[in-house]
């Protein structure tokens, strides 16, 4: 009998506690969105391109929309001094995860897969442990003219030992996409 | 093996080599003879004379069993010692409720009358203790399973699975937002006594949408004056762990009874037979416990179930974007593997399902019940993903459930009729927490459901019993729901659903979509007995589902699948048609059962995928709810064989047809042909000695429609165009298991089982087709599982 009455005071109390809590009809603060991602890059006479796309719809129906609309113009012959910035613009104001990026760089590695005929990517930054993090790098064109892509991604919790992830390499990065955009590059012969 | 049993002739034959007769008579309490009475002692069975006596011979000498039965009357069951010929004299006590329990035993164990209903007996419950309810169902011909890795597993009926196959626990419907397929039914497997599933949706007291069918647990009941328990010790070797539990339960025929069982279960990474699958751990910590008090005509009892689940998400499985989609088909190896570990990491899910109920049982006359019953059930689901700040331990998805149902039943008795009817009333409340910092797919919202139902059944004669049955549904289900503008639009809900807007917050619509579902839903069928053990059993049933909250509002990134899931506010309600006939024959040694079926469905939702959506992490595939005119056929087929009184063999068959009538193409994720058969041999003399083998042969699915899609990945830095095949079926498999166990008795009432199990003897590697993370990783393979049972 006391074993019942223990059970029908655990039944009833459970009933009210759980009953009671209201809906909170509030909207999410999204906390993991990336709107933007906007790489820079300048020559050594100060001119700089600068490459976005924007989502403001997060994982909407709405594509990202890139600028400039025709692709990043760079000529020929070049190094170019690159960085790149995440960014949360739902936020007011914006949210500056390039910094959370950087903080937690032997996490995170940005890759840059540039049109092979058209330039190499180096990078420029290290992170603890002297591993690349791809948020500064410097972007060298080469002789050629043509069109291609830039594809920026950023990997969280990637293998930065595994073989030619240091070097830029993606093929053995893992670890999960947290961005990923392909800017179309023209080079120009001036 | 023959060497083996000539020792064991020869040491049974010393120390048996002196046999006894005993004899006695049997009466009633006034010691008026009772004729017709079983006896039972050891292996002997006799029946009285009129003048209530009865004589056994050739009795071994030793400790028997003796056991005296008689309809109405309260057996002996009880343990004495042969050492001489002997007289034994009872007198049986009347026995007034187990009158009654019979009598309504068998209105209340006839779920359906014009149905076959297939039965899971508690030793084959037991052998997957340290499994799922899923594994243990895939024993009927007829059910396979849908997985997502190797631990969430649902069970699927004749082709259709989830919000289709209602699971109802000791008469409580589990509300445990199972409407998802990586959502496993919340339950102990370990504290059911029987399971019973019947396919179709003949069943009307326990819903009308029960579509596909529906899976009745019920948990051990005593009824007579005992007290006794079991302990369940396992062992595997994939994964590493095991679990242990326990039960213990007092019966009493009149007064209290009750009963408790606690589970632990503890399991790191499975492996397939070339690599560790990362991440895949589980844990479980269940009890549940219930009592009842037994008056002569009324009963009360109570009964508490929480069930607490960790279940880890293989690494592998969790994809970026589709570039890691089409990685992942195309290597067919999965991209992380590594030692193995007992740990359990983001991707996981946490699931706590409490399930309280009270029901009072009233005899109203000899042939009249009244059953009254309230539960309650809260259910907590809790998915953690790997975050981009992986300091942010918080889960990306926490959704509470809590549900509230009172239900009323009758049952009267009458001549030839058997009338059931009855009432339920719901109210439930999803809390969907806003503080998880991400989109919910599935929102708050409310539901109130109202039904009542009467099943009439008619035994014409003997041999025929003629059965019908209506039931009223009332629904309504109003959500609260933030909309992203973008797609609101994108699903063009603009025109038509402008009403169920009521606020704003910068780039979403808060909207309150309510909707109310009237339906009506019957049966009708019929069984038939033929002379020589031929039996017919014929149903046409009319089932109505309405749909789920994740077909209505999911909307967005489904993170622990990497894939874009869209809900569709338009969706009808589902309406099935299923006729089904069962032909069962018995020989004497054999019998073989013929379940060939037929489901029309309208308005069938299905999960299509549709192509992709492009996001600033990349492409992700879109699958989208629609709704589509269905047709499944199919048949399921039963032989048993006694080949000798050593040897059996059993086999079952399925197989399963759905087309997409819309468009003429077949239906997705239908399940492919299935053969099992098994072989056991069994020898009582040598510590109740069992073995089996079993071989499972499943087909390669072949009708499947092609949904793959085209999107652009980067190769070699370039961009490439590519397909994604997220359509074909992999190959067939073949398995064999091997089970042996042997019992040892300690004494009176106590005795040990121990039992091997492998499954997948042959450590094949191979992939499901009604697997989720099929495009990810191999399934398990061998797995050798150490079970020690020990009743007490």
């Amino acid at each position: 009998m006391k074993t019942n009455l223990k059970f029908l005071a655990l039944f009833l109390s459970s009933t009210l506690a759980l009953t009671s809590c209201s809906n909170d009809d509030s909207a999410v603060n999204e906390e993991e969105v990336i709107t933007t991602v906007r790489v820079t890059l300048e020559d050594a006479s100060g001119n700089t391109i600068v490459l976005q796309s924007q989502d403001l719809d997060g994982d909407g129906p709405n594509a990202p929309i890139l600028t400039p609309i025709g692709g990043g113009i760079l000529s020929a012959n070049t190094t170019y001094t690159g960085n790149i910035e995440f960014l949360n613009e739902l936020e007011s104001p914006a949210e500056d995860i390039t910094i959370e990026v950087e903080e937690e760089g032997d996490e995170h590695q940005v890759f840059y897969q540039l049109t092979s005929t058209l330039g190499t990517v180096t990078y420029t930054d290290t992170d603890v442990n002297g591993r690349p993090i791809g948020i500064t790098f410097t972007l060298t064109t080469g002789s050629a003219s043509g069109t291609g892509n830039l594809t920026v991604t950023l990997r969280h919790e990637p293998n930065k030992t595994a073989s030619g992830v240091a070097s830029g390499d993606i093929t053995n990065a893992g670890g999960s996409t947290d961005a990923e955009v392909s800017f179309p590059i023209q080079v120009n012969v001036i | 093996m023959r060497t083996i049993q000539l020792l064991f002739f020869f040491l049974f034959s010393i120390v048996c080599w002196s046999q006894y007769s005993i004899d006695g008579t049997i009466t009633d309490e006034n010691g008026l003879p009772l004729k017709g009475a079983h006896v039972h002692i050891a292996s002997k069975i006799t029946s009285t004379l009129p003048n209530g006596a009865f004589l056994l011979e050739k009795i071994p000498a030793g400790k028997q069993r003796l056991y005296i039965s008689f309809i109405g009357y309260q057996p002996i069951d009880t343990i004495f010692i042969v050492n001489q010929s002997l007289t034994l004299n009872y007198q049986l006590k009347l026995d007034i409720t187990k009158l009654n329990e019979v009598a309504l035993t068998q209105l209340k164990k006839t779920n359906s009358a014009s149905v076959i209903e297939e039965q899971i007996t508690a030793k084959t419950i037991e052998q997957y203790s340290n499994q799922t309810l899923g594994d243990a169902l895939k024993e009927v011909a007829g059910v396979s399973i849908l997985k997502t890795g190797s631990t969430i597993v649902k069970p699927v009926i004749n082709g259709l699975h989830s919000s289709r196959i209602p699971i109802i626990n000791n008469n409580v419907r589990l509300e445990d937002q199972q409407w998802g397929t990586e959502h496993a039914p919340n339950f102990d497997v370990n504290s059911a006594g029987k399971i019973t599933v019947i396919k179709g949706a003949s069943a009307l007291q326990y819903g009308g949408d029960a579509i596909g069918g529906l899976v009745l647990i019920e948990s051990e009941m005593v009824k007579k004056d005992t007290l006794f328990g079991k302990t369940i010790a396992n062992f595997s070797s994939n994964g590493r762990g095991g679990s242990i539990s326990s039960s213990i339960h007092k019966g009493n025929r009149l007064g209290w009874s009750w009963n408790i069982i606690g589970t632990l279960k503890y399991l790191g990474d499975r492996e397939t037979p070339d690599y560790i699958l990362s991440n895949t751990g589980n844990r479980e910590q269940n009890f549940s416990g219930s009592t009842q008090y037994n008056a002569e005509n009324y009963s009360i009892g109570g009964m508490y179930s929480f069930y607490n689940a960790q279940i880890g998400i293989l690494q592998a499985a969790h994809i970026g974007n589709v570039t890691d989609l089409y990685n992942a088909i195309t290597n067919q190896e999965p991209f992380v593997v590594e030692p193995f570990n007992y740990r359990i990491n983001s991707p996981k899910q946490e699931v706590q399902h409490h399930l309280a109920k009270l029901n009072f049982k009233k005899w109203l006359s000899d042939d009249a019940v009244l059953d009254l019953q309230y539960a309650f059930q809260f259910n907590n689901r809790l998915e953690y993903d790997v975050r981009r700040n992986s300091e942010n331990k918080k889960a990306s998805l926490d959704l509470q459930l809590t549900t509230h149902t009172l239900l009323v039943d009758y049952k009267k008795t009458f001549d030839h009729w058997q009338l059931k009817a009855g009432a339920n009333l719901g109210y439930q409340n999803n809390f969907a927490n806003p503080q998880t910092g991400v989109r919910p797919l599935i929102p708050s919202y409310q539901k109130i459901d109202l039904g009542t139902y009467a099943i009439g059944t008619y035994n014409i004669d003997n041999s025929m019993v003629l059965e019908g049955g209506l039931r009223y549904d009332f629904s309504s289900i109003e959500a609260t729901k933030y909309y992203l503008k973008s797609r609101w639009e994108e699903r063009g809900y603009d025109n038509e659903f402008s009403n169920f807007i009521v606020g704003e917050e910068g780039n979403q619509w808060l909207t309150k979509p309510k909707f109310d579902y009237h339906n009506l839903t019957g049966n009708l069928g019929f069984r038939k007995q033929f002379h020589h053990e031929l039996e017919w059993f014929s149903n046409m049933s009319l089932a109505s589902r309405n749909p789920n909250p994740s077909e209505l509002f999911s909307d967005g990134l489904h993170h622990s699948t990497g894939q874009v899931e869209l809900g569709d506010l338009r969706l009808q309600r589902e309406q099935s048609f299923k006729f089904s006939n069962t032909l069962k024959k018995e020989w004497k040694k054999t019998n073989l059962s013929f379940t060939p079926f037929i489901n029309r469905i309208a308005n069938f939702i299905y999960l299509q995928p549709i192509g992709f959506e492009t996001t600033i992490r990349g492409a992700f595939p879109v699958w989208e709810f629609k709704q589509t005119e269905a047709l499944l056929t199919g048949i399921d087929v039963n032989f048993n064989w006694d080949v000798t009184q050593a040897f059996s063999y059993k086999t079952n068959f399925a197989y399963v047809n759905g087309e997409n009538l819309t468009e003429n193409k077949p239906l997705i994720d239908m399940p492919p042909v299935t053969w099992n058969q098994k072989l056991v041999y069994s020898n009582p003399k040598w510590y109740d000695f069992t073995a089996s083998l079993q071989s499972e042969l499943v087909f390669r699915q072949t009708r499947f429609p092609n949904y793959n899609f085209e999107t652009n990945i980067v190769v070699n830095n370039e961009l490439e165009p590519v397909t994604v095949d997220i359509s074909s079926s992999p190959a067939g498999y073949h398995l064999l298991h091997l089970y042996g166990e042997m019992t040892f008795n300690l004494g009176k009432n106590n005795k040990i089982t121990t039992a091997l199990f492998i499954q997948n003897v042959t450590n094949t590697a191979y992939r499901d087709y009604l697997n989720r993370q099929r495009f990810y990783a191999d399934e398990m393979g061998r797995n050798i599982q150490l079970q020690i049972k020990y009743n007490f």
